[in-house]
């Protein structure tokens, strides 16, 4: 890992700032929004496109390694964009069945 | 420019224990059980994005697979509590 190429370093580090500063903002958009209505959609920046690029990135770094492409890191993003959608419905639900208020308020 | 990508991935690392602490935080206040849910889903994808992270940092394959199997279990977790949260019950007769 000593030698690596410039076109797979500036890429790879480029998408690695950007999927971190994505991802702590959907945490602290967890972390200060008012209600659970609001909180639902924060987290779901770092599902995607932090997981995203993150996986561009090491599909980057693994692929100027081997000198071959490996693009066996895409199945995480796929995996999660399959699951993630069924989790955010069911806590959905859940949270409206617990909560009988009117989700829509002045906040 | 190997130091470029060390640097970044420390940056990224650094973010993604920040935005973990952010979710441990709303973990242990939120005042609903589906908020307590949302940042347990929140905490395992910010784990999984550690991990990612570090496989990077040290050029190992290993952590790729422990994301997966992180990734998998943590749909289940979520889901089941979810569907506890909605129904009383996770599995119904």
């Amino acid at each position: 890992m000593n030698t690596l190429p410039l076109w797979a370093v500036i890429p790879a580090s480029i998408l690695l700032i950007l999927s971190g500063l994505l991802t702590l903002t959907g945490s602290i958009g967890l972390l200060r929004f008012k209600r659970f209505y609001s909180r639902m959609h924060a987290p779901t920046l770092g599902n995607t496109l932090g997981v995203a690029f993150i996986l561009l990135a090491s599909v980057l770094v693994s692929s100027a390694i081997e000198g071959r492409l490996v693009i066996h890191q895409l199945l995480i993003t796929f995996l999660l964009v399959v699951v993630s959608p069924v989790t955010a419905i069911l806590l959905m639900q859940a949270g409206l069945r617990r909560d009988p208020r009117r989700p829509v308020s002045d906040d | 420019m190997n130091a470029l990508l060390y640097w970044s991935a420390i940056f990224a690392l650094c973010c993604f224990a920040l935005a973990f602490l952010c979710a441990t935080v709303r973990l242990l206040r939120g005042p609903t059980p589906q908020d307590r849910v949302l940042a347990l889903d929140t905490m395992y994808i910010n784990g999984l994005l550690i991990l990612l992270g570090l496989g990077i940092q040290f050029g190992s394959s290993a952590y790729f697979d422990i994301a997966l199997i992180i990734g998998l279990f943590g749909f289940v977790g979520s889901a089941a509590l979810a569907k506890f949260l909605l129904r009383g019950e996770v599995i119904e007769p």
